[in-house]
């Protein structure tokens, strides 16, 4: 991957409209930040003066402990603003926050929501760049770079890999981000659940679909575990956290049947005893927590491409006006 | 002025199996003569030469909002866009709020307002059930006293398949046909795009194609039942196409309309979250318009109705998720059938006259949609070469919800009569009422 790369996007609303070449420099660039977070002092002067704004809908402690982490690394200024899911519908509207957020001459709004596609609409409405930080069952571009980047890290490179992605498919952002992302970069997808959990026509995402355990697990070299949501949708689907377990809970009996390496990752918090049992969340395949120290650098590169983005065609160092 | 002579158009009226060019002589609110080379005498001529002449367009099926919701759009509001798009009749739906068309005292209300205010013939839709709950029938009489010729609980279905099987024999009893919203809330749930790849892939709610065919299958047989005609709206999914013809086959008296989004748009336009894409039933898969297509060619479907639906921009301009079902589509129905389907050969234009005003004149009972002696003089002078660029600014409703936004269209209504009286010149309303 080359450093000359001219990045041109002004948000990052998913990884179905990021090109192959874009997703690997953000990886490329992620690893040079991930050399920063090691540092005694894990700060650079790349966002100085810029101004970041965490646009919460939904509840999340990781992911905007995350971002702020990543946009205080690059020395840009962070404000969290968080809107109570309840007061969306009644109050000031999507777009209208957006503006008004946008007049207080920020750079870079990060939103989270609810609703599928409301990065999309925002972006529309506003100059600044906007980066999705999860929306509805839509995408979770940040998510899946940093599964990718770790899974690089890990087996030093994506194309050709066997993935599976385990869980409730059908609700999971996470499951489309990293199909997007994994395809792209030429990983065999498996995506494996109950048959209510596997949305239609997900194969023509260029996946194979499976309910069966096994199947998903056989030849892997790393599989994906999403948080099953028993307090929302799932629980339709799929009632008894029990059972659940045992037709698709990832346990070291599994585990042992496995590629001795695979690689285990989950996107967190983890529901032990559910997708998969503590000795598999705190064992020698897991990844879990390599993956949350990836966040920061990920998200660093996110938040500097976006900023430094040009105009499609524009050569040369940027102007600033 | 006595009158007017609409000189050298190509005239089409299918229901008099016309198609020639002709001239057409108006006298007062009738039309007088129809044959070659008229002498205009005193009346104003109308030059339409290279142009299309046919009976004023009929919509079935438009939103006036008024009266509860001038904000979205009013009789002269939608009246105008009617105008603007080559309509000289529409049935207005009775789900007006908070009141909905359900009673004699505000339907008397509504053509106080008709009379005032519009610019095109309005005729009223009663509702089916009071409030539209679906849970008591309205008067049924009375609405017709009062005026309404036709009866709806558009936007929502009669779940209670008794209160249908009532509705449809006491309907009949009145002479008036009734219109169904087919849609079942418990398999549509609380879906906003098509049920497919495309929802799937955006991470939306899906409603499947089941949602309406099931309902237009269970009204089909109760109509049957009670040996009642019924009358399906909005028709969007190949299913519902298919039991519609074999009904048809049957005998059994049921006609269906369909709208121009669902031929000229697919669920792949709803990719960029636009939610001027968003509308119920929702944007199908390619097949689904090919079959739609197809059964306007062969009569399955009887009428293209536009659905108009305004809703302002702040009620647009949110998540797609909460953002209103619906399209204006008064303006753009006419353009849109001269591009999808005459200059494609699914239609002709005596067919397309035959959808857009002959059609639904007489499953509506009302006494338009043809040019002959003594008819009245609701006339439409199209120029179908001519094309525009459908820019906001030129929107006459007053809710601009249109996906049609800075298309290119062709086909474009030049004049217009309503009752005798010229409406529209060379594109340009004449005067507010």
């Amino acid at each position: 991957m080359s450093k000359h790369f001219v990045w041109t996007k002004k948000d990052l609303l998913g990884l179905e409209y990021l090109s192959k070449e874009e997703i690997e420099f953000i990886l490329y660039t992620a690893a040079s930040f991930k050399e920063v977070t090691t540092r005694q002092i894990k700060k650079v002067p790349a966002l100085r003066g810029k101004t970041v704004v965490n646009l919460f809908y939904e509840p999340s402690t990781r992911t905007r402990t995350s971002f702020e982490l990543a946009a205080k690394r690059l020395s840009a200024d962070v404000i969290n603003i968080a809107v109570e899911a309840s007061s969306v519908k009644k109050g000031e509207t999507l777009i209208d926050t957006g503006r008004n957020i946008e007049a207080l001459k920020i750079d870079i709004i990060v939103v989270r929501h609810g609703c599928s596609g409301a990065p999309n609409i925002l972006s529309r409405a506003v100059k600044a760049s906007v980066v999705n930080a999860g929306d509805g069952w839509h995408e979770h571009p940040t998510q899946a770079l940093l599964d990718m980047f770790t899974l690089k890290e890990k087996l030093g490179k994506i194309e050709g890999l066997n993935v599976s992605i385990i869980g409730d498919i059908a609700h999971s952002r996470v499951a489309r981000s990293n199909i997007w992302g994994l395809t792209k970069l030429g990983a065999k997808v498996t995506v494996c659940a109950p048959t209510l959990l596997i949305p239609e026509g997900i194969e023509k995402m260029g996946v194979r679909a499976t309910n069966d355990l096994d199947t998903a697990l056989k030849g892997a070299d790393a599989i994906n575990v999403l948080r099953m949501q028993f307090e929302r949708d799932a629980a339709l689907a799929f009632p008894s956290k029990l059972e659940y377990f045992k037709q698709y809970g990832i346990t070291n009996e599994r585990l042992k049947k496995c590629k001795k390496d695979i690689v285990v990752m989950h996107p967190g918090p983890i529901n032990r005893g559910i997708e998969m049992s503590s000795e598999v969340a705190d064992g020698q395949n897991s990844v879990i927590l390599e993956q949350v120290t990836n966040g920061i650098a990920v998200r660093m590169a996110v938040l500097y491409l976006v900023a430094h983005a040009r105009p499609a065609g524009v050569k040369g160092e940027e102007k600033t006006s | 002025m006595t009158g007017y002579l609409i000189k050298n158009g190509r005239v089409i009226d299918p229901a008099n199996k016309i198609d020639e060019v002709l001239d057409i002589l108006i006298s007062g609110d009738k039309i007088e003569k129809v044959g070659k080379s008229l002498s205009a005498g005193k009346c104003k001529v109308i030059d339409a030469s290279g142009k299309i002449v046919g009976p004023g367009l009929v919509d079935m099926h438009t939103h006036l909002r008024e009266p509860g919701r001038e904000d979205k759009e009013t009789v002269a509001s939608g009246t105008r866009a009617a105008i603007k798009g080559g309509f000289t009749s529409v049935a207005c739906m009775a789900n007006t709020e908070p009141e909905a068309l359900d009673n004699p005292g505000i339907i008397k209300r509504l053509n106080d307002i008709i009379k005032k205010d519009a610019l095109a013939n309005v005729f009223v839709v009663g509702a089916i059930t009071m409030g539209r709950a679906g849970k008591k029938l309205a008067d049924f009489k009375a609405l017709k006293k009062a005026g309404a010729i036709g009866l709806s609980d558009d936007g929502s279905s009669v779940d209670d398949a008794r209160l249908m099987s009532e509705a449809l024999t006491a309907a009949k009893k009145e002479g008036l046909l009734v219109i169904g919203h087919c849609e079942d809330k418990s398999i549509s749930d609380n879906g906003v795009i098509n049920h497919g790849f495309i929802s799937t892939k955006m991470g939306l709610r899906g409603i499947p194609g089941e949602a309406e065919y099931k309902r237009v299958g269970r009204d089909i047989e109760l109509a049957k039942k009670a040996k009642a005609a019924i009358h399906i709206a909005h028709v969007s999914c190949k299913e519902s196409v298919d039991i519609i013809r074999k009904a048809k086959k049957a005998g059994v008296a049921v006609s269906a309309e369909t709208a121009p989004h669902y031929f000229s748009l697919t669920e792949d336009c709803c990719v960029t979250y636009d939610t001027n894409m968003k509308m119920n039933p929702p944007l199908r898969a390619k097949e689904d318009v090919e079959a739609i297509k197809k059964a306007l060619k062969d009569a399955t479907i009887d009428a293209i109705a536009t659905d108009h639906a305004p809703h302002t921009d702040s009620e647009k301009d949110v998540e797609f998720d909460f953002a209103p079902f619906g399209i204006i589509g008064l303006e753009t129905a006419l353009s849109l059938a001269v591009m999808e389907l005459v200059e494609k050969k699914v239609l002709s234009w005596s067919e397309l006259f035959m959808r857009m005003s002959a059609a639904p004149a007489k499953l509506l009972g009302i006494d338009r949609g043809d040019l002959k002696k003594g008819s009245a003089a609701d006339i439409v002078i199209i120029d179908p070469g001519k094309e525009y660029t459908y820019t906001k600014d030129l929107v006459a409703s007053r809710s601009k919800n249109s996906p049609f936004i800075n298309w290119k269209l062709k086909g474009k209504v030049s004049h217009i009569l309503v009752g005798g009286k010229l409406v529209m010149a060379d594109g340009i309303i004449l005067e507010s009422k």
